[in-house]
């Protein structure tokens, strides 16, 4: 009952436009992957693929396989293309696309960066990922993507995520990484990175009085100003002066987010002691 | 905000589409994935000297690794298994288990005043989660008003088994009572086709619940029941089947397992590959006729079957949801 599609009647598949393409398979007659690791979706299965792990990863935002599966289902047909013409377009981009160069933790050596010189890019990479506790652990492989160069783009930008938290120092807690997000959609247009600030819900209230007063603006207005982040050689990079990548790229950087919270949170201890000792007082005093 | 308009129209210019790669792109890219892939490799890709190899879903493997490859499947899946279980069949799966149970009615009823405290000895072979043997001893205890009747809860993968014990920390078949001084549920870490921990003729039921399609060895694990049950003990096996008759409903049924268990594999528990496992295997399982004549040549009486016309068996199984999963039996010969 099942009809085998030959490799030649496939390619030709391949080459007719674009929206015949998408109906010429099914869940049963997948055509073979493009790349190891290669799933090719049927558009009901990228829909329920989008929507699922749009709910999933608003209820557990710890679930990074779902923001990128979220990615990767929402990225077609528009954005990802245009991402990569993007690279395409740059010199520096064409050279990226052209080595493919993976950042793991085997290629980024963080004894290394460690070492670099104080206002490095490598070293201020190192130091964030110090001080948030995190590593360039392996992020999860491209699979729903069917152009394997649009999927490396898809890779590339997720691998480089981290460099741009070092870059713009916002912290890894839920508001740092709103504020990436909005900046990454001003940057390189994904459809994901705006659906992720829907998780503007789980903030406290003071938090988002903060993200829509400060940090939305600085991300939009920098996203888009800036050069487009996935056009930088990040391996070339590592020693190049912070500040002249930062001006380089066009980017500010917006006030310290951990600092600024360290500060609000020492005010309302200070406070809540105050207020204890004036209530003590009053206990004692018999007022 | 206007300087910043240029640069931004930029990034919305439409071009025209050509999805076209030239062939030495579509290498380098496939290359590099490959080589950042190699901290995993793929035990298909290596075959050791026995050439003998056997199926993994629609991977093909060397028969040494699959128990391994298989362990390694349900490690993953054990803590998301009964939420998973309840997607993927929508609940039906509490249905087949139950009726599984009732039609089996494991438990002695006791006739006289003096109860013997023996009861039945029951094995549950790939139990690991327990929710067979839980509905056993439900019965047993609840309906037949039987104390005595334990269970052996086998699994070849230790989370499966923790996973068991949380289940029944909470049930009073764990604890010794006065009613029943021995403990009515022990758990056993074993491979199906080496049961050497269990003795020859000891064990009243064999149970397997969407175990066996998982075996590197059916027939050897069909050998091992064979031995292990006393004369006149039941095997009593609930698995998938590879196909539906109906063909409309095959094909429905078919497009929910390869495109919505794999999809909700990877949203609720994070690991598409596993679910694809799993629906592969079950395309991989033998039909009802096959399995039953497979339980037949292990020695075991199939009650119900007759001959068809092209010789092959019929009517020696029970066949669940329109043929989605089956129950086959077979009777020790006295």
């Amino acid at each position: 009952m099942r009809t085998q599609i030959s490799q030649h009647t496939f390619r030709r598949l391949l080459a007719l436009p674009q929206p015949l393409r998408l109906r010429t398979f099914s869940i049963l007659n997948r055509p073979p992957p493009n790349y190891p690791g290669h799933v090719p979706l049927t558009l009901v299965e990228r829909g329920a693929l989008a929507l699922g792990s749009a709910f999933g990863s608003l209820r557990n935002p710890h679930r990074h396989d779902l923001i990128a599966a979220l990615g990767e289902a929402t990225a077609k047909p528009y954005f990802i293309s245009r991402l990569r013409k993007a690279m395409l377009a740059n010199p520096t981009g064409r050279r990226i696309l052209h080595d493919k160069p993976r950042i793991t933790s085997q290629t980024m050596s963080l004894e290394k960066l460690r070492q670099l010189p104080e206002n490095t890019v490598g070293r201020a990479y190192a130091a964030w990922l110090d001080r948030e506790g995190v590593t360039p652990d392996t992020r999860d492989q491209v699979r729903y993507i069917d152009d394997p160069e649009e999927a490396y783009a898809m890779q590339r930008y997720r691998e480089t995520h981290d460099f741009t938290h070092a870059i713009t120092g916002l912290p890894v807690i839920i508001e740092g990484e709103l504020a990436v997000k909005a900046f990454e959609f001003a940057n390189t247009l994904l459809p994901m990175t705006a659906l992720s600030l829907v998780a503007v819900v789980r903030l406290k209230a003071a938090e988002r009085k903060r993200f829509f007063e400060t940090y939305l603006l600085w991300a939009v207005g920098n996203g888009l100003k800036a050069e487009e982040v996935v056009n930088v050689y990040w391996e070339e990079e590592l020693e190049t002066d912070i500040e002249v990548l930062r001006a380089r790229l066009g980017i500010e950087i917006p006030p310290d987010l951990r600092e600024t919270r360290k500060l609000l949170r020492d005010k309302e201890k200070a406070e809540r002691a105050a207020r204890d000792a004036k209530d003590r007082l009053g206990a004692v005093m018999g007022v | 905000m206007a300087g910043l308009l240029p640069r931004a129209t930029k990034r919305l210019r439409l071009s025209p589409t050509s999805g076209i790669i030239c062939r030495d792109c579509r290498r380098a890219v496939t290359s590099s994935i490959r080589h950042s892939q190699q901290q995993q490799p793929a035990p298909s890709q290596h075959v050791s000297q026995s050439e003998k190899t056997t199926h993994f879903g629609f991977e093909t493997v060397a028969e040494e690794l699959k128990a391994s490859r298989v362990r390694t499947v349900f490690s993953s899946v054990a803590a998301s298994y009964d939420t998973m279980n309840d997607l993927m069949s929508l609940g039906i799966h509490r249905l087949w288990k139950d009726h599984f149970v009732r039609s089996l009615n494991p438990g002695i009823r006791p006739t006289s005043y003096s109860q013997s405290a023996a009861g039945q000895t029951i094995l549950d072979i790939a139990g690991g989660t327990g929710d067979i043997a839980l509905r056993l001893l439900d019965h047993a205890t609840t309906i037949n008003r039987d104390n005595g009747t334990s269970v052996i809860i086998s699994d070849i993968n230790p989370e499966m088994l923790a996973e068991g014990r949380k289940r029944f920390a909470t049930s009073p078949y764990y604890a010794s009572t006065a009613t029943s001084p021995n403990r009515r549920v022990s758990f056993l870490e074993a491979n199906a086709e080496d049961l050497s921990a269990i003795e020859s003729n000891s064990i009243d039921l064999y149970t397997v619940a969407f175990g066996i399609r998982n075996f590197t060895h059916k027939e050897v694990a069909l050998k091992e029941a064979f031995r292990v049950l006393k004369p006149g003990g039941v095997f009593a096996c609930l698995e998938f089947t590879p196909r539906l008759s109906n063909p409309i409903m095959n094909g429905i049924y078919k497009r929910w397992s390869f495109g919505a268990i794999p999809l909700i594999g990877q949203v609720v528990a994070a690991d598409r590959e596993s679910y694809q496992y799993l629906v592969e295997s079950i395309e991989r399982f033998p039909s009802q006729p096959e399995f039953a004549s497979m339980i037949e040549e292990a020695g075991f009486i199939v009650p119900g079957k007759e001959r068809g016309d092209g010789g092959e068996l019929q009517g020696g199984w029970e066949d669940l949801s329109l043929g989605i999963a089956a129950i086959h039996k077979g009777v020790k010969p006295v």
